[in-house]
């Protein structure tokens, strides 16, 4: 074994875990495929921070406090490596540079976060639409800013991406908001959650205000939403309140939440199965983020949604589990370092289910109608899925027989969630039943080139 | 460029010659391609091997693999990638789409 641990994204899980294990003595190796660490929410935080910190605010450069993690001796950072296999559990295969490599590991943890729920909406692939992740991460890193922008969909990080674009002079044209009163209504339910979340709750509320004052007008429960546009997007058009409007824009933000990347752990066939609250599925895990392979652990959003806060803590946790399964930390030292740390992880999680509740995902884009594109990669439309169906296609796999669907490089990543929903309604069957794509290796495309110029040649010939 | 839909703050880069599709362009060395291509009032990056779409990027964070540009005769995810002296980038060609 090159190390005793592996971890697959640099993130808050990553990072805080690859601390907590090389302070248990473990040589950890944490393969990223960015440049530097911090992953999707502190992205270029150590370079960005004293830029533009004002702009992104104090919960963006707090993750210079996991990035100062790496300094921790026994830890090797792999920057820009794209990892594309995992094999027995152990073994790493990766590309870096245009150039294939491998690494055996006694322990894996995958931290590879979430992604942007896909929003198939009418318009959805045209350029100039994006997810509001995608505008973070070009505020982040770029500083660049779409100057005519319309955020659509729900959820806190709609609020967020507008206040740091007002902060930056940038203010966004309008929101046009998908979650009705009677979600609201729904989310009182789980108030003491929010009771408990309140820091989470101020800062929402503090960033409605701003967008207020700035007057940004907001729109809520939007429905018919279409990007109009032939080769961009120059406007969005919904109806809210009866009426029907369109705005001219010349980009789209999409968000209605994240769902966890389970590219990895699906790809060693961890079973899987659907959490209707966040309406993902979500990887089969223990408390310690141990899954059904002993030598993998799965920590942060990747496990479930819970937010960055809660990644760190989760990935020390697993972090802990591992150096006591490597023989390295009695079990008795592992439980009570874990105990205040499972206590901060539950008040973490505490606000979930009313923000789950209060913005759930737009339904009429988790069955889009008809003419939706839904598969972006081979442009293969809602109504075509549910043709597949009517013609005896019960699960997402033979949807790829049917019509390429999820057959793209990405995989199945922007549209496998849309895909087993539509295949579930259309045949009557719930979402565990109808199941998800199988991932298989590759995980990203590998070209002949980096297979050719891989250091262990005869390994990668399976 | 003023009629680009997005603007980058200010962060003292030298800019060097890269050229997209044929097309000259001056971007600050070291940033991220595909943010710079967007500064730079590119709004299209390829088109669908299928039905000859425009596309450009969604996701940023190499998931979605719309941002796909040819770089010496290799299909990468322009999202991925640094801006350096000299780059020629082209569209990818039909029926690459990196995969
Ligand atoms: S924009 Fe999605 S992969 Fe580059």
């Amino acid at each position: 074994m090159d190390h005793d641990l592996a971890i697959l994204g640099a993130g808050p899980a990553g990072l805080a875990a690859a601390r907590t294990a090389a302070e248990c003595g473990l040589s950890v190796v944490l393969l990223d495929e960015q440049s530097t660490p911090g992953g999707q929410i502190y992205r270029d935080v150590d370079r960005v921070a004293p830029l533009r910190g004002d702009i992104l605010g104090q919960d963006y450069t707090e993750g210079r406090t996991l990035t100062q993690s790496l300094t921790t001796p026994g830890i090797t950072h792999i920057t820009g490596a794209t990892v594309w296999a995992i094999e027995e559990g152990q073994r790493i295969s990766y590309t870096r540079e245009g150039r294939g490599a491998q690494l055996s590991a006694g322990h894996i943890l995958i931290a590879t976060g979430a992604l942007e729920r896909p929003m198939p909406l009418p318009g959805w692939t045209l350029p100039g639409v994006m997810t509001a992740g995608a505008a973070q991460i070009l505020l982040k890193q770029s500083g660049t800013l779409a100057r005519r922008a319309v955020l659509v969909g729900c959820g806190p990080l709609l609020y967020l991406i507008g206040a740091q674009m007002l902060r930056a002079g940038t203010p966004p044209l309008a929101l046009v908001e998908t979650q009705t009163r009677g979600d609201s209504l729904r989310a009182l339910r789980h108030a003491p959650g929010i009771l408990r979340g309140w820091r989470y709750a101020l800062k929402g509320l503090k960033m409605l205000a701003d967008l207020r004052r700035a007057g940004v007008p907001r729109h809520t429960a939007a429905h018919d939403i279409r990007i109009t546009g032939t080769d961009r997007a120059e406007g969005v058009e919904f109806t809210a309140k009866g009426q029907t409007r369109t705005i001219a824009c010349d980009t789209v933000l999409l968000h209605h939440g994240v769902t966890p990347n389970t590219q990895a752990a699906r790809s060693i066939d961890i079973p899987h199965h659907w959490d209707a609250r966040q309406a993902c599925y979500q990887p089969q895990t223990d408390a310690w983020g141990g899954t059904t392979l002993p030598t993998v652990h799965i920590a942060g959003d990747g496990a479930g949604i819970g937010g960055a806060k809660a990644a760190s803590l989760a990935g020390q946790i697993a972090a802990l589990d591992i150096a006591h399964h490597a023989g390295r930390l009695p079990i008795g030292d592992r439980d009570l370092k874990a105990r205040p740390l499972l206590r901060r992880l539950s008040a973490e999680r505490a606000p979930r289910a009313f923000l789950d509740t209060a913005y759930p995902p737009f339904a009429q884009a988790l069955t889009p109608d008809d003419s939706t594109i839904v598969c972006r990669c081979e442009e293969v439309t809602a109504g075509d899925i549910r043709r597949f169906a009517t013609m005896g296609c019960n699960g997402p796999n033979q949807a790829k027989a049917f019509g390429r669907a999820g057959m793209g490089p990405c995989q199945g990543r922007y549209c496998g969630l849309t895909v087993s929903a539509l295949l579930a309604t259309a045949n009557g069957q719930d979402m565990d039943e109808t199941g998800y794509y199988r991932i298989r290796p590759p995980l990203k495309p590998v070209t002949l080139g980096e297979l050719a110029a891989m250091d262990t040649a005869q390994d990668a010939a399976e | 460029m003023k009629t680009a839909s997005f603007e980058t703050l200010s962060e003292s880069r030298a800019e060097v010659p890269v050229t997209f599709a044929g097309q000259e362009l001056m971007l600050p060395e070291g940033a991220n391609l595909a943010a710079a291509l967007l500064a730079a009032g590119i709004t299209t990056f390829r088109h669908t091997p299928t039905s000859g779409a425009p596309r450009a990027p969604f996701c940023m964070m190499g998931a979605c693999f719309d941002c796909v540009v040819e770089v010496d005769g290799i299909t990468r995810q322009a999202c991925m990638l640094t801006v350096t002296e000299g780059l020629t980038i082209s569209m990818p060609q039909e029926g690459a789409d990196g995969s």
